[in-house]
């Protein structure tokens, strides 16, 4: 197999006595979608926070296409290509969204530090911005402030940034969250897609999205990974169905 | 035109018409009152920069605005006595080398400030801004080579090429370019990606460091922008009274300029000016019917704050839209 893009080694984090991440290691390969499932508490959102920055481990190595990335900064990790995705955070809920994709189109060039050019004439920001808003299907509410889209128009939003950036690998924690059936259909369809972008690390509890987008599942139960293997694999293992899908399988 | 360009010009012309209008109807003091508000909203409008866009509360931009009350009593006081200072200078009485001193000085001395207090947020950083903003005071009050708790008088105003700067209309009018300098700067900022990446810091400082702009670089840089411009006012309202005294630097002078940001209306590019006008004149009306004029300016920006979170801008031109 190829090298994997994201490599998590015997990560771990405690909160006082509360292992909240114990020992877990997970690899994310090239074109792959890996599902992250398991109960509430479990700590999938602890594990993402690591990944990207905003908690730091105890000990364990986090390596981003062969770097390790473990010690760096949010902006440091998201330069290197880390993209996340936010469940209800808009980047600027004040500006369009245009102007959210135009930022990250700017820190996708790494250049913020610019006085006087005007970025609405700015054709390089505007142009790529619009590119990226037809493609999530969000161009016609490219002028609408994001704090006033809906939670649909949000979640596409979120992914148009994430196009601007040059991600290596996408962390997604619960995009289907608060959708729809209709939307969570639209959406599983376009992250089916975003996978040629980049691999995605997908944190979800909906199942039906998971069974049909991911290519392998670990389980995660009490911050340690109990099993990790194809969809098929984990529907039919006895532990992962006590512990976690139970009728769901 | 949008609606809020409109006002801004119509404000600008205002503040520019006054002083003319005041002195044809033989009414010298009211230029001197203009001159002080063009003064403080320059203050305020580099006060804006970290305030309104990038929202860092900074309960300290007194110490700027008095370092570069220092400035320019102390190049002026050595130009005057012909004494040399650090490295041999001589000092200087022309504005526009104060001006540079006044900048200079304030942008050192708010990096070190910067780094230190922008590793704290929310109430946190307005009280070390405030502390350091102490620090400041109380040094210059200890400090008697320059007059220590009585002040340094700068006995002529400090000169500008081509102007006549002890004439009150003459002086209006460098004090103006300096604000309208400034408020072209400010504009083109906040529409800059630089400005672009400090609104969006304010907003969301997480989301922003995850696309990978580091927020601390650019709220630095805000602040140390800000302090400079704030501490060229200070030279200005140095030579406007023609006198620099720690009173400057204290933490009224701070409370001052975001009360006039607040009630101009918070990131609002012209709220410097629509504040420090409201300001002064409330000053100075309310002043003359009562001595409590302050609690009536309690009342203002509590209703402000209460039922017009955009100030007297927003009142007029409604809620701003970013493109
Ligand atoms: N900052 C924190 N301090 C203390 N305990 C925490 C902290 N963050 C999370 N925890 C605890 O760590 C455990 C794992 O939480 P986490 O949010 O990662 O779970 P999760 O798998 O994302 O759950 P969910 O499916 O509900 O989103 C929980 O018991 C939680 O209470
Ligand atoms: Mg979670």
């Amino acid at each position: 197999m190829a090298e994997p893009v994201l490599a998590i080694r015997d990560l771990r984090k405690s909160f006082g006595a509360l292992k909240a991440t114990d020992g877990v290691s997970i690899d994310l390969y090239p074109g792959e979608i890996h599902a992250l499932i398991g109960p509430n508490g479990a700590g999938k959102s602890t594990l993402i926070h690591q990944i990207c920055g905003t908690l730091r481990q105890d000990s364990g190595q986090i390596r981003l296409a062969g770097q390790e990335i473990g010690t760096r900064t949010v902006a440091e990790r998201a330069r290197l290509g880390l993209g996340r995705t936010f469940q209800i955070s808009s980047l600027a809920g004040e500006f369009s969204a245009l102007r959210n994709v135009m930022l990250a189109v700017q820190a996708g060039q790494g250049s913020s530090f610019r006085f006087f050019k005007p970025v609405m004439h700015d054709r390089a920001l505007t142009e790529a911005a619009m590119e990226r808003l037809e493609r999530v299907g969000l161009a016609a509410r490219a002028h609408v402030p994001a704090s006033e889209l809906s939670h649909g128009e949000k979640r596409q939003l979120e992914i148009a940034i994430a196009l601007a950036l040059d991600v290596k690998a996408f962390l997604l924690d619960e995009p289907m969250a608060g959708m729809g059936p209709e939307g969570s259909k639209v959406l599983t369809g376009f992250l089916d897609r975003l996978r040629q972008e980049a691999p995605i690390l997908l944190v979800e509890h909906d199942m039906d999205a998971v069974f049909a987008l991911a290519d392998r599942i670990s389980v995660l139960v009490y911050g340690r990974v109990i099993a990790t293997g194809t969809v098929d694999e984990i529907r039919n293992d006895p532990a992962v169905r006590t512990a976690y899908l139970g009728d769901h399988a | 035109m949008k609606r809020e360009d409109a006002i801004n010009l119509v404000l600008l012309l205002a503040l520019l018409a006054t002083p003319f209008i005041a002195q044809a109807m033989g009414e010298t003091f009211t230029v001197t009152l203009v001159t002080r508000i063009t003064i403080l909203a320059l203050a305020a409008v580099g006060l804006n920069i970290a305030l309104g866009l990038g929202g860092l509360v900074s309960f300290g931009h007194a110490a700027f605005f008095g370092i570069g009350g220092y400035a320019a009593g102390i190049l002026a006081s050595h130009a005057m006595s012909g004494e040399p200072m650090l490295f041999g200078f001589e000092g200087s009485n022309q504005m526009p080398v104060v001006w540079l001193a006044a900048a200079i000085a304030a942008g050192v001395v708010s990096l070190a400030i910067g780094a230190i207090s922008l590793r704290t947020s929310g109430v946190y950083f307005i009280m070390i801004t405030l502390a350091f903003a102490q620090m400041v005071y109380y040094f210059a009050i200890s400090w008697p080579a320059y007059g220590g708790e009585d002040g340094l008088s700068i006995v002529l105003r400090n000169a500008f090429p081509g102007v006549n700067t002890m004439r009150p209309m003459e002086f209006f009018l460098v004090c103006f370019g300096v604000l309208l300098a400034a408020l072209i700067f400010s504009a083109l900022l906040r529409s800059s990606r630089f400005g672009a990446a400090l609104q969006a810091v304010r907003q969301n400082e997480v989301r922003v460091a995850s696309i990978g702009i580091s927020p601390m670089p650019i709220r630095l840089t805000a602040f140390v922008l800000s302090a400079m411009i704030t501490a060229v006012a200070g030279a200005l309202y140095a030579d406007l009274n023609r006198f620099v005294s720690p009173s400057m630097l204290s933490w009224h002078m701070s409370g001052e300029l975001i009360v006039l940001i607040i009630l101009g209306g918070t990131g609002r590019l012209m709220a410097p000016v629509a504040g420090a006008a409201l300001f002064v004149v409330l000053e100075f009306w309310l002043g003359g019917i009562t001595e409590r004029w302050q609690f009536f300016l309690g009342l203002i920006l509590l209703a402000t704050v209460l039922f017009a979170r955009g100030g007297v801008i927003g009142l007029l031109a409604g809620k701003e839209r970013h493109g």
